[in-house]
């Protein structure tokens, strides 16, 4: 039972930190660039993609038996599809506006590796119960890092965050940072500052082996 | 064979599956998405025509407008073009007698933040507020405009402010010679 637990705890935590779609895998990069110019559309993004990635899983993992290996990688995409386009309408019905900031890559969630890889590695070999936490853990991972990424950028090339402003009226906006040339700066600072720290962490490991 | 078979059956019964489920959302939610587009046009229309009531489409990017006793008060163009680096789409306000801009709003555009985008904001659509209907309007740099078919373009961004000024140009006066 206890292990159990552990087992769930990890399938969760993983998609936060060890294999962070965004900053570990590297993965659904396209809509992490283009739409985190600020906090709530990439929070929306992120929400988006963890429902349909959520979904995606658990009925990848019921129906696991029933698919012929041969047409598996369709039929997956078929259940994505069919996920993302009701998340689209839904959103295009109840909040237009972000909607509207989304654009197309609402509709290209569907193409986005994080959900088909989940599918392929993890859903369609793990019991439903295992892959929805997978997908949450990795819908929080991706959400938490798109929100972060829209909130450094919306306050270095607007001064707010969410909308609000934090920094007064001294602050001369970067407007590179909410172009597209400030997602890349920005992902890339990221990435390479949270590689530092793993590294600094791991230090000690290889000397006990040597 | 018999895999083949399998195959062809899973994934018909999916696609029929996945069709269903997307014709049952698709009719619960066109209504509401109808609704907003709707709510979006009313909105803007009210934004550059005053006193409008009511409106009724009477060309394909022609609305024409009334007051609350059904008396015509002007007409709200749509109008779009290439900016900078995308479509600018806009509505523009004509009064009943056609001589006169009440007013434009742009509904979309995507040029460059802090620069070109300035032309979404009140201090740049204000100025078409007035202007005449009887010519091509045009931009001045760098000073104020003089006549009623002038205004001034946003500094640093005067080829968004040029992209505004044409489609303007273009809609209203095409419109106006159907007329």
């Amino acid at each position: 039972m206890a292990e159990n637990k552990v087992t769930l705890w990890y399938d969760f935590a993983k998609g936060l930190w060890d294999e962070s779609p965004t900053f570990r895998q590297l993965l659904g990069m396209c809509p992490t660039l283009a739409v985190t110019n600020i906090a709530i559309n990439g929070l929306a993004m992120g929400l988006a993609t963890s429902f349909v990635l959520i979904c995606s899983s658990v009925v990848v993992s019921m129906v696991r038996s029933l698919v012929p290996a041969g047409v598996r990688i369709p039929v997956y995409v078929v259940i994505i599809a069919t996920f993302v386009t009701l998340a689209d309408m839904f959103m295009a019905g109840n909040f237009p506006v972000i909607s509207k900031a989304l654009g197309p890559y609402v509709p290209l969630i569907v193409v986005n590796c994080i959900i088909l890889g989940r599918a392929e590695a993890f859903a369609s070999r793990n019991n439903v119960g295992r892959s929805f936490i997978d997908a949450l853990g990795m819908g929080v991972g991706f959400s938490l890092a798109l929100t972060v990424l829209g909130s450094v950028r919306e306050l270095l090339g607007n001064g707010s965050v969410f909308g609000a402003r934090i920094l007064g009226s001294w602050f001369e906006p970067w407007v590179i940072m909410i172009l597209p040339g400030g997602a890349f700066i920005t992902l890339g600072l990221m990435i390479g500052g949270i590689n530092m720290l793993r590294n600094r962490k791991k230090k000690p490991a290889p000397a006990c082996e040597v | 064979m018999k895999e083949s078979v399998r195959m062809i059956v899973v994934l018909t019964l999916v696609g029929l599956l996945s069709g269903g489920v997307l014709v049952y959302a698709n009719n619960l939610t066109a209504p509401k998405i109808a609704q907003v587009r709707e709510q979006n046009l009313k909105a803007a229309i009210y934004q550059v025509l005053p006193d409008v009531d009511s409106f009724k489409q009477s060309g394909e990017n022609v609305y024409e407008c009334f007051d609350k006793d059904g008396n015509l008060t002007g007409y709200a163009l749509q109008a779009a073009g290439t900016g900078y680096q995308g479509t600018i789409k806009m509505i523009v306000g004509v009064d009943a007698s056609r001589q006169k801009m009440t007013g434009i709003l742009v509904l979309e555009q995507v040029e460059t933040p802090g620069m070109g985008a300035k032309i979404a904001a009140p201090e740049f659509m204000d100025q078409f507020k007035g202007l005449t209907t009887s010519r091509n309007i045009e931009y001045v740099k760098n000073q104020k405009p003089e006549t009623d078919y002038q205004i001034q373009a946003i500094t640093g961004a005067t080829v968004s402010s040029r992209s505004v000024v044409n489609i303007i140009n273009n809609e209203v006066q095409g419109w106006l010679k159907t007329k």
